[in-house]
């Protein structure tokens, strides 16, 4: 029901405003619509009663968009929707909505919005504006829409600085009963409470700095409120407690451009109560470009990944090594690979990681995912929860 | 042993003028591709809609299109930010791009997905810009310091000179480049030589038109891959001279906010 309204809505939005704003010429209407139809397999059984094989699913992701005063003012909004076996994995989530406003030197946003930070490959440790979408995204590159107002100003010498008002907090979901990649227990949506007193409603704030000088690019933030990531503690029966911490973290991001060789380095020091740590993750990329003179690019990653918070970083990436490889084709159909695989050096846990995509159609996308488990140790906290979760997914993008 | 001495000036004076005049006509050749930059200095701002087709042996094609706005600076290179409008797949993706005279050039890629914008390598710079037979240094900005020159011959107005490549990492041992001294020294056509001196493409630039008094603008570029019989078409239009940018509209908000 809902559904169905929304997408009336849309229409409307569609119809009724591209008629109208013929007339007043300069603003500029889009609709679009993605449609996705995704098939994961887990070849292994399921470790918990419930948990299937074979998990199809659908989403649709319509977005729409105004923009006017010459692309200085626009207002955008995207909608994902998703059907999965797993009753928690059946949600929608609004990832945009906001107006924005530029002009000379700042530029203003309020409404929902996607922020991405940072420049590593194989963490996301600055990135701390968006709840993680964790339900749809194993890697956290998928988020939440993230209600706020930001304040972006600009000045040459300088940099840009950006400032952010955050007035709601986005609990992030995980899996339920018949989902892969849950916990013994599910993890219910209202069991992860929050230190503040204020819960969800206390006001975040946050404000990041990014400047380039040559070859260097870095970026310096600082972010007050509720943490992102809940903080879990286990009973002596083995029962988690998960609360959202209040925390303060500053954000350091570098990346050094030398010609065919990024080297790039993350950090964070997060204190909260209950927690007080830095994290980091440095490493490189290599590319060797149109090596055979038909445009394939051959790029070498290695990343390195600390956590002074040990074998409690939900991550699992406490003193690991990501290595991988990246294959563009730079051909008609953007066919493109990266293949890696993240180990433990004190467990020797072993995560190995396909993502591949080609387009074999107008408007039509192919995408083959793998994670598979190697090597799951048992000192593991949270990976062991996963270890039967290896999975191969194909999926078809259509675009409207 | 007077004779050798003569044998040997002699010799040494053929030298000597031969250099002489490879000098010359290197002078001659870097004067008019000097020419060339000059009559096109001044347009300060343009953005411009394009069309790529890309064609392969057999005759398919594939279309896609994008929006390029361009700030014109004089102590260095061109600032440039790029957006694709369509295929649908790739739409919003973005480049911000500045470029140097010297040394490579900065530049950004947005991918609109996930939001993230990344600093890229633009040492690349004999691959395939999108799969077609533009490579990215061909898409790159004309600057005089990218290469030495050469004067090769001069039929009625249209004059042929040889380009090398300076950067070593160019896909290419040397290009010859057809300029129309009647026309502001417009390029009429290019033909790129690979680093086995082979042809491997001749881009042909088609339906100029004359903006504000002083700015020629080719329609067309056509691309030719003469060893893969593969060609590119890059169709222009809505070129806009009096956009008016400033620095403000090339800065990494500025290539998200394109993006929308």
């Amino acid at each position: 029901m809902r559904l169905t309204l929304l997408f009336f809505l849309f229409l409307v939005l569609r119809f009724g405003h591209s008629q109208d704003l013929k007339k007043v010429s300069p603003v500029k209407a889009h609709f679009e619509l993605e449609l996705d139809g995704e098939y994961r397999y887990f070849y292994n059984q399921g470790q918990f009663f419930g948990q299937k094989t074979h998990y199809p699913s659908i989403a649709i992701t319509p977005s729409y968009s105004l923009n006017w005063d010459k692309g200085y003012q626009n207002f955008t909004t995207t909608v994902f929707f998703i059907a999965d076996q797993d009753a928690k994995r059946n949600y929608w989530d609004i990832r945009e909505f906001y107006y924005q406003k530029a002009k000379n030197n700042w530029e203003f946003n309020i409404g929902l919005k996607k922020v991405f930070w940072g420049v590593a490959e194989s963490n996301h440790l600055v990135d701390i504006i968006n709840q993680s979408d964790a339900l749809k995204s194993f890697d956290g590159e998928q988020k939440l829409g993230q209600p706020m107002v930001q304040f972006s100003w600009y000045a040459s010498k300088m940099g840009t600085f950006d400032f952010f008002y955050l007035p709601y907090h986005r609990i992030r979901r995980f899996a339920g009963t018949r989902g892969r990649f849950r916990f013994a227990t599910p993890i219910e949506d209202e069991s992860i409470t929050y230190e503040s007193k204020q819960n969800e409603w206390h006001p975040d704030f946050s404000v990041r700095w990014k400047n380039y000088f040559g070859p260097v690019d870095m970026g310096l933030s600082y972010f007050k409120g509720n943490g992102r990531e809940p903080y879990f503690e286990f009973d002596p029966l083995g029962n988690i407690n998960a609360f959202y911490p209040y925390i303060d973290q500053i954000g350091l991001d570098l990346q050094i451009t030398a010609n065919a060789l990024l080297l790039k380095f993350e950090s964070i020091y997060r204190d909260a109560i209950d927690q007080r740590f830095i994290a980091a993750v440095a490493g490189f990329e290599y590319t060797f470009s149109n090596i055979d003179g038909n445009g394939l690019d051959i790029g070498i990653i290695g990343e390195y990944l600390y956590d002074e918070r040990d074998a409690f970083a939900l991550s699992g990436l406490q003193n690991d090594l990501f290595y991988g490889s990246r294959l563009a084709f730079n051909d008609i159909n953007d066919t493109a690979i990266l293949l890696g695989g993240i180990v433990d050096l004190d467990t020797q846990t072993n995560l190995l990681t396909l993502e591949a995509s080609r387009r074999v159609a107008d408007n039509l996308k192919m995408t083959l995912e793998a994670r598979l488990f190697d090597r799951i140790s048992s000192q593991e906290l949270f990976l062991l929860f996963f270890k039967q979760d290896s999975f191969l997914a194909v999926s078809f993008s259509k675009y409207f | 042993m007077k004779k050798i001495i003569f044998t040997f000036s002699f010799f040494t004076l053929i030298g000597l003028s031969i250099l002489q005049a490879q000098e010359d006509l290197a002078k001659k050749g870097l004067d008019i591709a000097t020419k060339a930059v000059e009559a096109d200095k001044g347009f300060g701002s343009v953005s411009v809609s394009l069309k790529m087709v890309l064609k392969n042996k057999n005759g398919q094609t594939s279309e896609r299109t994008l929006e390029n706005k361009i700030f014109e600076l004089d102590d260095d290179g061109d600032k440039s930010l790029i957006v694709f409008t369509s295929p649908n797949d790739i739409k919003g993706t973005a480049t911000l791009t500045f470029t140097h005279k010297v040394g490579s050039d900065d530049q950004w890629l947005f991918l609109p997905a996930i939001q993230r914008t990344k600093r890229i390598s633009s040492s690349n710079k004999s691959g395939p810009f999108v799969g077609s037979e533009f490579a990215y240094e061909d898409l790159s900005s004309a600057e005089i310091e990218k290469y030495t020159y050469k004067f090769l011959d001069q039929k009625g107005n249209l004059i042929f000179l040889e380009q090398i490549p300076v950067d070593p990492k160019s896909g290419y041992m040397r290009q010859v480049v057809t300029y129309n001294a009647e026309q502001s020294y417009r390029v009429e056509k290019i033909d790129f030589y690979d680093r086995k001196n082979s042809l491997l493409k001749t881009l042909t630039y088609i339906g100029y038109v004359l903006y504000k008094d002083k700015f020629w603008r080719a329609n067309k570029l056509k691309m030719v891959n003469h060893q893969t019989n593969k060609e590119t078409m890059l169709e222009f239009s809505k070129y806009d001279f009096d956009v008016a940018f400033a620095e403000n509209d090339f800065t990494e908000n500025a290539l998200k906010r394109a993006s929308n």
